[in-house]
């Protein structure tokens, strides 16, 4: 930097983020009327008087995207409203036919609540600047959570000679659930954080489909600086950052914005209120953040109560419907990872990230008896990998949960040892119709005589009188010395029957 | 109760309208009639009257989530000024 302020000592700051986050509620029609909300269908093909906003249509509001929202709100922590209402936003833009976004503005659905965000602790590891620590949360609280629609699209004609904007209102319509948070996020990683799980929740209860590619989540972020300077702490301008719909944008876009601010401060010193609040847009390609607009006053969009719509008041069935769905959060299922199967804390985050059908797949394989501990190794080098490999989800896997735990079984119990699994696992996908049992027969393993396993067991108490010693003395676990020596010498033999043989012959010597 | 010249232009830029500055007196004039018009309301007591978000007493008009026919886009675009195939055609947008 050739600037003369840089030239002085750096000053200290601390990052100062709230985020806005549009969430497309998983609904089969829009907030208003009964279009489809269907993705990528041919322009304007879903489009009714009540989306083009032609005189004398009138909405009708869409229960599912109330009961979504409720089932949010109780995920979320917040305060479900007695009553909640529309206010009309307006503005002018030709994706917005109304010249109004239908939208709800003192009396929200839900207010407050909170997301927890586990905390990340500075890290010597130069690579990761910021680590996990464990267990440890912060608490990332919640201003509301409102209904809204959403505009058309805009597209830019790219044909030669036609300088025009055409607009699609297909999407016009869509509920939206807005989620704005306090200013509680203090750098790009926990706003990164809190996206994420923000979103797990969404598509764990059913809320949202989460699919950032189509933008069913798309973030706008506030930020700005407290700057330590001569004893004081001064705050720069608020800047809002626009269109963020990809967690690795919202990383970008706030680091950007945080050297930005901070140039921008040692070249002006103007403070929060000594220029007007700014509205930049993030650029993925070109990395930066570009000035939108400069926000005047906050009063323009002139909201006032929507005729056309009655308030709404939710049922106490509605209520207890919403308590009742939201329970299966990703944090519910992490403890029950984490604290019911032990399950180690980097595998299960894992497996918690993969979405909750793949959970239900490891829970189940635990509950038709594999081992905890085997079943996630299992989950995470096998089944995981060949979903990846295949592009396909889990309730595309060839092979059903039960049928995989008692694969896993016969691990435990001694008729085939893991690669030997391994092997019957890969007949199995090959043909899915197999059974477990035919599959490991197949691998033609040479079952051992019990004359030939007793001789073995004879020549091995002979060679270790210590660990005879040790067994007699009461520790029965020393025998697990004896079962791996006999496994070098013939592969095949089953250590349980090993075991259960040797121990016999200590107790009768 | 007055409304001035500045309120003017910046109401009629919020709507999209533009204003000459000669008619900027009248409109002036005429909107600061219908505002002490609607201004008589503020006269009346409304001490410990709740405020009413709406004309009607009625809450909870919902439909269910089952999608229905949209329009044939022959029809969705044949008001627009201006249409291709598919989509409504408007001068450029910028941001
Ligand atoms: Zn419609």
């Amino acid at each position: 930097m050739s600037d003369s302020a840089s030239t002085n000592s750096p000053l200290a700051y601390r990052i100062v983020i709230g985020l806005e986050v549009h969430v497309q509620l998983k609904t089969e029609t829009k907030l208003f009327c009964r279009c489809s909300t269907r993705f990528g269908q041919s322009p304007n093909t879903q489009v009714c008087p009540v989306c083009l906003g032609l005189p004398g249509s009138l909405p009708v509001l869409n229960l599912h995207a109330i009961e979504l929202a409720a089932r949010a709100g109780e995920a979320l922590h917040c305060e479900l409203a007695s009553f909640t209402k529309w206010d009309r936003k307006n503005y002018f833009y030709p994706d917005l036919p109304k010249g109004y976004q239908t939208s709800q503005f003192d009396l929200p659905i839900c207010v407050g609540g909170y997301l927890d965000i586990p905390i990340r602790v500075p890290s010597d590891n130069a690579a990761d600047a910021a680590t996990l620590s464990e267990n440890m949360v912060k608490r990332i609280r919640l201003v509301r959570a409102h209904l809204e629609e959403d505009a058309g699209k805009s597209m830019h004609d790219e044909r030669a000679g036609r300088a025009d904007t055409r607009i699609d209102l297909n999407r016009a319509g869509t509920p939206l659930l807005e989620i704005v948070s306090e200013p509680d996020l203090s750098s790009a990683e926990e706003a990164k954080d809190y996206l994420t799980e923000l979103r797990l929740i969404m598509v764990y209860l059913g809320i949202s489909d989460g699919n950032m590619q189509e933008g069913s989540l798309r973030a706008d972020a506030n930020v700005n600086l407290h700057i330590e300077r001569d004893g004081k702490t001064i705050p720069t301008p608020i800047v809002e950052i626009k269109n963020l719909n990809s967690f690795r944008s919202v990383e970008r876009a706030i680091d950007y914005e945080v050297e930005r601010q901070y140039r921008e401060f040692l070249r002006t010193g103007l403070a929060m209120g000594q220029s007007p609040k700014q509205t930049r847009g993030w650029d993925d390609v070109l990395g930066q953040t570009d000035l939108q607009r400069e926000k005047e006053e906050a009063a323009d969009y002139r909201y006032f109560p929507c005729p056309d719509l009655v308030p709404v008041q939710l049922t106490e069935q509605q209520r207890e419907a919403a308590k009742h769905e939201s329970q299966f959060t990703p944090d519910r299922y992490r403890n029950v990872l984490l604290h019911t199967h032990a399950v180690k804390e980097t595998d299960a985050e894992i497996l918690i990230q993969q979405g909750r059908d793949v959970v239900d797949y490891f829970l189940e394989m635990v509950r038709a008896g594999a081992t905890p501990k085997r079943a996630s190794a299992w989950m995470l080098q096998d089944v995981l990998r060949h979903l990846n490999d295949q592009r396909v989800p889990i309730d595309r896997y060839p092979i059903a949960a039960p049928k995989l735990a008692e694969l896993l079984m016969a691990i435990e119990q001694g008729k085939v040892d893991t690669s030997q699994a391994k092997q019957a696992l890969a007949k199995i996908l090959d043909d899915p119709s197999i059974g477990v049992a035919a599959a490991i027969e197949s691998l033609g393993i040479v079952r051992v005589d019990v004359s030939e396993m007793e001789t073995l067991c004879r020549e091995l108490l002979a060679e270790n009188p210590d660990v005879v010693d040790k067994v007699k003395a009461g520790n029965t676990k020393a025998v697990a010395a004896l079962v791996g020596q006999a496994k070098k010498r013939n592969r095949n033999a089953d250590p349980r029957v090993l075991q259960e043989i040797c121990l016999k012959m200590i107790a009768s010597m | 109760m007055g409304i001035t010249t500045n309120e003017i232009q910046r109401v009629a830029s919020l709507a999209k309208l533009r204003v000459e500055q000669s008619d900027v007196g009248e409109l002036s004039s005429q909107l600061s009639k219908v505002l002490d018009l609607v201004n008589q309301l503020a006269e009346v007591d409304t001490d410990g009257v709740e405020p009413m978000v709406h004309a009607f007493e009625l809450s909870n008009v919902l439909a269910i989530d089952h999608a229905l026919a949209s329009l044939p886009r022959g029809e969705v675009l044949m008001n627009a000024p201006s249409h291709d195939e598919e989509c409504f055609r408007v001068p450029p947008v910028m941001g």
